[in-house]
């Protein structure tokens, strides 16, 4: 039988791009299906009738959701170019970083460019502490999974993708060189690698994407006062 | 090398059940560290330094944080007794439903017994809407695993566990017979598992400890009005 992948993504979403780049790194053929989600299709909708959300997986007609869940499908389903560490406590730990990259480091980061005054003080603080665990992690290594780029840097991937974009729409530093020079060397080389540069979106539309959305919420933060 | 599990939990802690769970089934011999959650021992805090809760494995000194995480390191690292599913398809919806367990569920649940009024009967439409998806879940199926207990049953024990302890303490039904008849089979036939009877913390403590908790809600609940 035939192989099947269909990815449902849109042009911008770092959890999209994880999905994205497993394929690429493994070299498993997809087709691409963009989807505008102000508009959502009803195929997404089939799809994911849960969340609504990209990316979804499609696979010989079986769909899958959530980027850290699928890209633990990819892994177990394509063995070529393995993306997980070998070791189970690796691999356990790698997960736990991915889990904490998504719960609390996301939200910690976004709220920096979104909250104002004494809020933005309190956010910087927590954002930063959340930081330094990555910086931590990459001490004497070339990325999170080592000497390649595998399922961490891929859960990371937002961190080299948008960070520095909110810091250019709010005129913030955030990831400071004193504090962050391990993880401002690995945002460059992850940039570098050719496979995650060949699926990278223009920055000035995600500056123009961001700028509104960070308008929007910091109007919202604003008026809750 | 002698293995050494051990386990730093609660007398309470669903999440710590998964992982006592599992170890049971596995027949992993581990000890049980039990914390006082408001008073950490310091061996606590050097094991789980970010979240700095329950439960972690430690398996020959290296620990683990993170129930879900855990869950997939006992299965990798103890073979016997296999708690996920065999296809990749099924071990990634099995993934998926499990976040959705941790992500939306117990938050939605565990706002119907805080808030009062209107916003508790939000929250209970909003309850119903997932808790709709484990009823046809477990469709043709004793288990959510299937014909045993595994790991997406491990997943959901809090359902089985605590929902019917809130029900008592509020006099408010949730999960109905008319609209739950497959989930109530479930709950039944999980307590009634012989290893999951022996690791089940006592009711009367249960209600007597979210008595407690749920009352320190309200008045901040009422007072936010």
């Amino acid at each position: 039988m035939a192989e099947e992948v269909k990815l449902f993504r849109n042009w911008s979403s770092p959890f999209a791009l994880r999905v994205v780049w497993a394929l690429q790194l493994k070299g498993v053929p997809y087709d691409t299906i963009y989807e505008d989600l102000s508009e959502k299709s009803s195929l997404l909708l089939h799809y994911n009738p849960i969340h609504k959300k990209v990316p979804v997986l499609v696979h010989n007609e079986k769909p899958l959701a959530e980027s850290l869940v699928i890209l633990e499908y990819i892994e177990e389903t394509w063995k070529q170019t393995p993306l997980f560490p070998e070791d189970p406590y690796e691999r356990s730990t790698a997960r736990f970083w991915a889990r904490f990259g998504d719960d609390q480091l996301l939200h910690s980061v976004f709220n920096v460019f979104i909250k104002q005054g004494k809020e933005q003080e309190e956010a910087i603080a927590r954002a930063q502490g959340n930081l330094k665990y990555l910086e931590e992690e990459l001490r004497g290594k070339k990325f999170f999974s080592g000497e390649k780029i595998g399922f961490l840097d891929l859960a990371f991937g937002w961190v080299a993708n948008l960070v520095s974009v909110f810091e250019e729409i709010q005129g913030l530093t955030l990831i400071e060189h004193e504090k962050y020079p391990l993880l401002l060397a690995w945002i460059q080389n992850f940039i570098d690698a050719p496979i995650i540069k060949e699926s990278w979106p223009p920055r000035d539309k995600l500056i123009t994407k961001y700028r509104a959305r960070i308008e929007f919420y910091s109007s919202k933060e604003a008026a809750k006062k």
